[in-house]
This record gives C-alpha cells, structure tokens and sequence, in this order.
C-alpha cells in the first residue's frame, strides 16, 4: 500500500475532544512514580491553557491493575468506573479526562461493553446503587489526559519558550514515541489515528520541533504485562520485551522517548538502569542512557517549567546532557533539594549521572 | 462436573473475544508473551472453541493460560474479530472460583496479586502508591526510588502535592469512601473471588505441608508462590539466551 492509503486510513481514526470543562482523574502509577506530571497537566491546563477541569477527592483508584491482574471482576470494575461517573455527574461535568492508559482502555472497554450489552448498564446502575446509594449519566466524552495535550499542541507551541531542537546547531531532536497499548490496540477508534498510526505524540513532538524515529519495534508493548511484573518471579518478561524495544531504537541514536502512558514511562526507565547494572550496556548515543520522560514533563520544558518542579530528576536515567542540548540551564545540584531548599541525600549509580 | 463452556460463555469477556477462530495464527505472531514463554494464544483459542470438558478442563488448570500480559495487541490484530486475550481472562476468571489456579506453578500467584494490589485497594483506595513499594522488593526500581521512598514528603512537595494530604496525588482515600468501594467489592463479586483464591490457596498449602497465614505477605507459602520459577517456561531460545548471559 502506498503511503498516501495509509496516510487516509489514519485519517479516519479521529476523535471529538471538547474545549473545556473536564473532569479529571489520576492515575495509580503516574501519581506514584511521576506526581509532577499530573501536577504540571492541570498547571498547562488551568493557567497556561485557561481551562477548566474539575477533581473530586473522593474519587479513587479505578481498580485498573487488579483487573488485569485477574483478581478484580469485570462487574466491580465497571461498578467502580460508575461511581466516577456519578462524582462527575454530582459536579455537573460531562467530559472525563483520564490519566492512566490502563483506566482509559478501561473505561472504553466499559462504555463499549455497555453499548453492546445494555442489560449490564441496568445491572451496574442497581449494583452501583445498592452499594452507595449513587446514580450516574453517561459521560458525553472520554479523552486520555494526552489527547487533550495533543489537541491544545498548537496553542503550547505558540507560548513555547523552548523547542524539541538542540540550542546549538537547530536541528530538532531525534524522538522515540511510545504508545501504551491500552490507549488504541483495544479500540482504536478512540485514540487519534487509531493503532496502527497513533498521532497523540507525534503530533505534539512535530508541532514542538522534534522529529520522530520510525523504527521497527515501535508498536511492541513495553512489557509491563500486569502480573509479569507484578510478581518478582514474573519480570523477566517485562525486561525482556523492553529491552527488544531498546535494541531496536539504538540504531536511530535517540536524544530522548516519550510516552503517554505511566507504566510505559517508568518500565522504559527501570529496565534502562537493570540493564545497565546487569550487563553495563547503555542505548543512547556514545553510552550514555535514552531519557524518558512523560508527554507532561514534555509540554512543561516547551513552555519553560522548572525541571526539578516537573520531577525529571526522579527518573533513574537522568536527563542533564538532554537539558543542555535544548539549552535550558537546569543547575544539577538543586536536583534532590526539600522544597523549602535544604538538601537531602544525594542518590549515587545514577544512569548519565 | 461443570458444563465449563457454559461457565465461560456467562463471562461477557469470553462473548466478545470469541466468535471462531480460523487458526490463522496472527495473535500468535504479534503476542509479546509469545516470544518469551512456550506459549501459543492461537492454540489456546483452538482448544477452547472444541467445546470439549476435559479439553478446557486441562487449560484451567494449566501453566499455559497464565502467560498472557494482556496488552491486547491480538485484538487489534485478529481477522475475524476475536480477542485471545478476553478468552484468557474469562479462563483465568474460571479457573480461580473453581480453584484449579493452584495447580499450576504460575497460577497460585493469584494469591500473590489479591495480598498486593487487591488489597491496596480495599485498604488505600489505590492499586499502588508510593509508600506500597519498598525499595526492598523493588530492587529493579533502582537508586531514584530509594530516594524517592525514602523523602515521600519532601519529594511529592517539591512536585506541587502532599503526602496523605486532602487533595492531589497520593491524596488519602476518607474511610467513608473506602466503605463505598468495600460495599461495591460485597455487591459485585469481588469480595466471593477473593474469598475463593484464599480458600484455594490455604488448602495448597496445607497439602504441600507450608505454612500459611490468613494476612500478610511473611509466611512460607507466599515466598514459594512469588519466587518459584521451574525454569520450564520459556521459550528454548530465551533460555539459551539467559544461560549465554549467565556465562
């Protein structure tokens, strides 16, 4: 097929992001392992973006991991997703945004199911009643938090005061864009461009002056496999598949990979320093470690956030000479202070230290 | 003996993810978990849609339906509109309210993920959060997670959050909206899956003659389920890999 068919068949995987007034729900992972992240997207959000987008305290986990971890059935997973929706209903908000890619694939594989099997929208309505006495409406838009990035990139990118180029020669820096595969392996008629060509980062990257690597183990699934990490005797495969991933990038020298999923981010992360102990190999050019950073960490260094505030420094591989590169000047010894400034111990073995 | 097909066909998972199968092998082709392990979702598909009792019977109690990570690539993938990993899901669904996870080496981690992240949940409100993995057990998450772990406050205040705090990430879960998620987990089945892994799991090992204990994570049994590894699993390649590595 020649690329202008691919090219109109991507075309069709399009999705309706409303403008504003999003009901926002975090993520176990990003919050745990990136909670600049989430704090820096209602930042871009609210004050760089104008926006509203509305969180409940009360709302929790979506029971994600425990479901693909085959301990949680699907009617109390659905159950739980419902009572999102009746907090969002209770706000007066009809948009969901979502953090996780395992909630999002979630809560369309849900919606899907719902659509199909009406009986199991009654069911859930009473289930969810029973135990809490709440109703709920269906929202009128789920969008991944990274789809909303993706559709406001034109707007980032007119109050960008840093681009994805090295500062020095102005070419744009060599991207690795990585997908969760729960954002539109499932149904890829809610991700943009579907899964075969998903543009949510490419789309950001290009409009912020990066370019992206095409390269062949671009669709391979970080290996988080749910239980093939979460228990110890498991991990090899979760290495394993990360670091086809690593050896199939290498070639094309990247200055850095995104991602828009939070277990992605952070496997892509830990499994770079594993290997590097383990076998003293390192992916990026001249030996040093790729950076991974979230498509939030992203957005925040275009729009000239603190990197210490966005948390880049909680990566294992660290991203100091990536930086330099876009010329942002980040002093390496305020990376591990307190907020109020004092200085807490300093981690040693980091990977591009 | 349970008509077993009837028992997955009440699993809305296995209605969707199974219509029939033409053994193309594209699942295969594309599975993550089919380059790592001795694993073949095409094969699972084709012996589950024989319909015949001891057949599936067989697979519940198998290593082989395990494997899967459930990234969900097949189903992008599958011609026909199937989705291995639904059918997994529904199998493994089966094989813990029956108690034939215990049977196999890869299966009795069941009990494993319901000690870890089933209970978080009922307990925190969250799968995971930060205070719940301990450098300990983690020694993949490397030198910035023992720092992270080790300064929580200090560094989820950096970042604009408060640990425990009111709002934000790693916010605390108010015990009026754990009860609710307690009450859903009552309402919804959750709270008879999990009472059926423990029962399974207790009753392996008292006939493997482990200690077992009703909480927690530090007792005999659950050592052995989370670090077995009968070293059959993987693919001969993958092995032979690792015994060059090893080298």
């Amino acid at each position: 097929m020649q690329l202008a068919g691919k090219q109109r068949i991507w075309a069709e995987y399009q999705k309706e992001v409303p403008d504003d007034h999003f009901f926002y729900v975090r993520s176990c992972i990003r919050q745990t392992f990136f909670p600049g992240s989430e704090q820096i997207f209602l930042k871009i959000m609210r004050d760089d973006l104008g926006k509203d987008v509305k969180e409940d305290p009360r709302h929790t986990t979506c029971t994600g991991i425990g479901y693909h971890g085959d301990v949680v059935p699907f009617e109390t997973i659905s159950t739980v997703v419902a009572r999102q929706f009746s907090l969002a209903t209770e706000a007066g908000y009809k948009n969901i945004a979502i953090s996780c890619v395992t909630s999002f694939g979630i809560y369309t594989e849900i919606l899907e199911t719902w659509k199909h099997f009406p009986e199991l929208l009654a069911q859930t309505r009473d289930s969810l009643y029973k135990a809490t006495g709440r109703t709920f409406e269906l929202p009128e838009s789920i969008a991944h938090a990274s789809d909303i990035i993706y559709k406001f990139r034109d707007e980032i990118a007119r109050k960008a005061k840093v681009n994805l180029a090295d500062v020095t020669t102005g070419k744009p820096l060599k991207v690795v864009e990585h997908i969760g595969c729960h954002y539109a392996k499932m149904f890829p008629k809610h991700g943009f461009g579907g899964a075969e060509f998903p543009h949510v980062l490419i789309g950001m990257v290009e409009s912020w002056g990066g370019e992206i690597i095409d390269y062949p183990e671009r669709r391979h699934c970080c290996g988080f496999g749910f239980r093939q990490y979460l228990v110890q005797a498991n991990r090899g495969y979760s290495l394993s598949a990360s670091r086809k991933k690593f050896e199939s990038m290498e070639p094309y020298q990247p200055d850095m990979i995104v991602a828009n999923c939070p277990g992605c981010a952070m496997f892509m992360d830990r499994w770079q320093y594993v290997i590097k102990e383990s076998d003293g190999i390192a992916y990026g050019v001249s030996g040093t470690g790729i950076p991974v950073l979230t498509y939030e960490e992203m957005a925040g260094l275009v729009l000239g956030y603190d990197p210490w505030i966005l948390g880049m420094q909680y990566h294992n591989v660290q991203s100091l000479s990536l930086l330099r590169k876009m010329g942002i000047k980040a002093d390496p010894a305020r990376r591990f202070l307190a907020k109020d400034g004092s200085r807490l111990p300093e981690p040693a073995n980091l990977v591009n230290g | 003996m349970e008509d077993l097909y009837s028992m997955l066909m009440q699993d809305v998972r296995f209605e969707e993810g199974l219509n029939a199968c033409m053994n193309c092998g594209v699942c295969t082709g594309i599975c993550p978990a089919a380059e790592y392990y001795n694993y073949d979702p095409r094969r699972v598909v084709d012996l589950v849609q024989t319909r015949n009792n001891d057949i599936i019977l067989g697979l519940l109690k198998s290593e082989t339906i395990w494997y899967c990570g459930q990234c969900m690539s097949c189903k992008t993938r599958c011609p026909r509109g199937n989705t291995p990993g639904l059918v997994i899901m529904a199998l493994r669904k089966v094989s813990q309210q029956l108690g034939y996870f215990t049977e196999s080496e890869k299966g009795r981690q069941q009990l494993a993920i319901k000690r870890t992240v089933g209970e978080n949940i009922l307990n925190h409100g969250y799968c995971v959060a930060s205070y719940l993995v301990s450098p300990e057990n983690h020694p993949e998450q490397g030198p910035v997670w023992e720092h992270v772990y080790n300064n929580l406050g200090d560094v989820l205040a950096r970042c604009g959050g408060e640990l425990n705090g009111k709002e934000g990430p790693t916010r605390k879960i108010t015990d009026d909206v754990l009860q609710e998620l307690k009450n859903i987990f009552d309402e919804t089945g959750a709270t008879k899956h999990y009472a059926a892994i423990e029962k399974a799991s207790e009753s392996k090992a008292a006939e493997l003659g482990m200690e077992f204990k009703s909480q927690g994570t530090d007792f005999e049994y659950f050592r052995f389920i989370v670090s077995a590894e009968s070293g059959d699993h993987q693919k001969e390649e993958i092995r032979r890999e690792e015994y060059a590595v090893s080298r």
